[in-house]
């Protein structure tokens, strides 16, 4: 079995299967953020400040981050590997999408400690 | 491999079907996210800084390039949510039956996304 050094579960199953949960989380946090707005049009800061200082908002804050993590990595994965071949745009492909897919690495690490720093420094 | 191969399928040359320009879009409006989660990020990070921040943040909002960047980013979202849960659905074997179902799925996609997107639209430049 042909296995990919960088796609993020190592197998396509298992890409297929995180793909589809991270995406349950990001859509329950988009409508609870999307129902919290509109629950609360005249959101003050204190209000605000509250929500994201309780445990479970910022687990669930957290869970989403790194949904966002798994999910961003699987997605760019398909569309590198799809788009920046050597097929397509010749042999030094390999080596512009090596480059791409490990800036795409690093910006998600940077999102999640971001997010990490905003969540916990509340 | 070979370079020489045959390709049978060179889809620069064929008539795509609704189904392919969904998928495409999905992708592209996937790849706009990837950027835009700095945005929102950079949005929570500074609500939840100080009270001043959070009010400054409806200053920011209020000039034209911004909004043209958020709405952007809430228009790709929105459509790549509708197409994502209608990948989910299929998932659990309903509707991916025929070609026929997928190309319906696919325009109620498309309808879906309209509606949302317009209403967004709505709320960022004309409310």
């Amino acid at each position: 079995m042909v296995k990919s050094v960088t796609s993020l579960g190592r197998s396509g199953l298992s890409d297929w299967l995180l793909q589809r949960i991270s995406a349950a989380v990001m859509t329950a946090y988009l409508f609870f953020m999307v129902g919290y707005f509109f629950s609360n049009p005249e959101l003050s800061y204190a209000q605000w400040v509250n929500l994201h200082s309780s445990l479970v908002m910022r687990i669930f804050s957290l869970l989403t981050i790194l949904s966002i993590a798994a999910h961003a990595w699987i997605g760019m994965w398909c569309v590198l590997t799809d788009y920046v071949t050597v097929r397509l745009m010749g042999p030094k492909a390999t080596a512009i999408r090596m480059f791409f897919q490990l800036a795409m690495i690093a910006i998600i690490l940077l999102y999640v400690i971001w997010a990490l720093d905003i969540l916990w420094g509340i | 491999m070979k370079n020489k191969r045959p390709i049978n399928l060179d889809i620069g040359t064929i008539k795509l079907p609704i189904t392919s320009y969904v998928s495409i879009l999905h992708r592209v409006s996937g790849v706009i996210l990837f950027f835009a989660v700095a945005l929102m990020l950079w949005a929570l990070d500074v609500s939840l800084e100080s009270e001043q921040s959070f009010q400054s943040l409806a200053d920011r909002f209020a000039s034209p390039w911004v909004k043209v960047i958020i709405w952007g980013a809430l228009a790709a979202l929105a459509y790549h949510v509708v197409a994502g849960i209608r990948h989910l659905i299929m998932d659990f074997g309903v509707g991916e039956g025929s070609f026929e179902s997928g190309r319906r799925s696919a325009w109620w996609v498309v309808a879906f996304a309209v509606i949302i997107i317009a209403s967004i639209s709505g709320w960022i430049f004309l409310w």
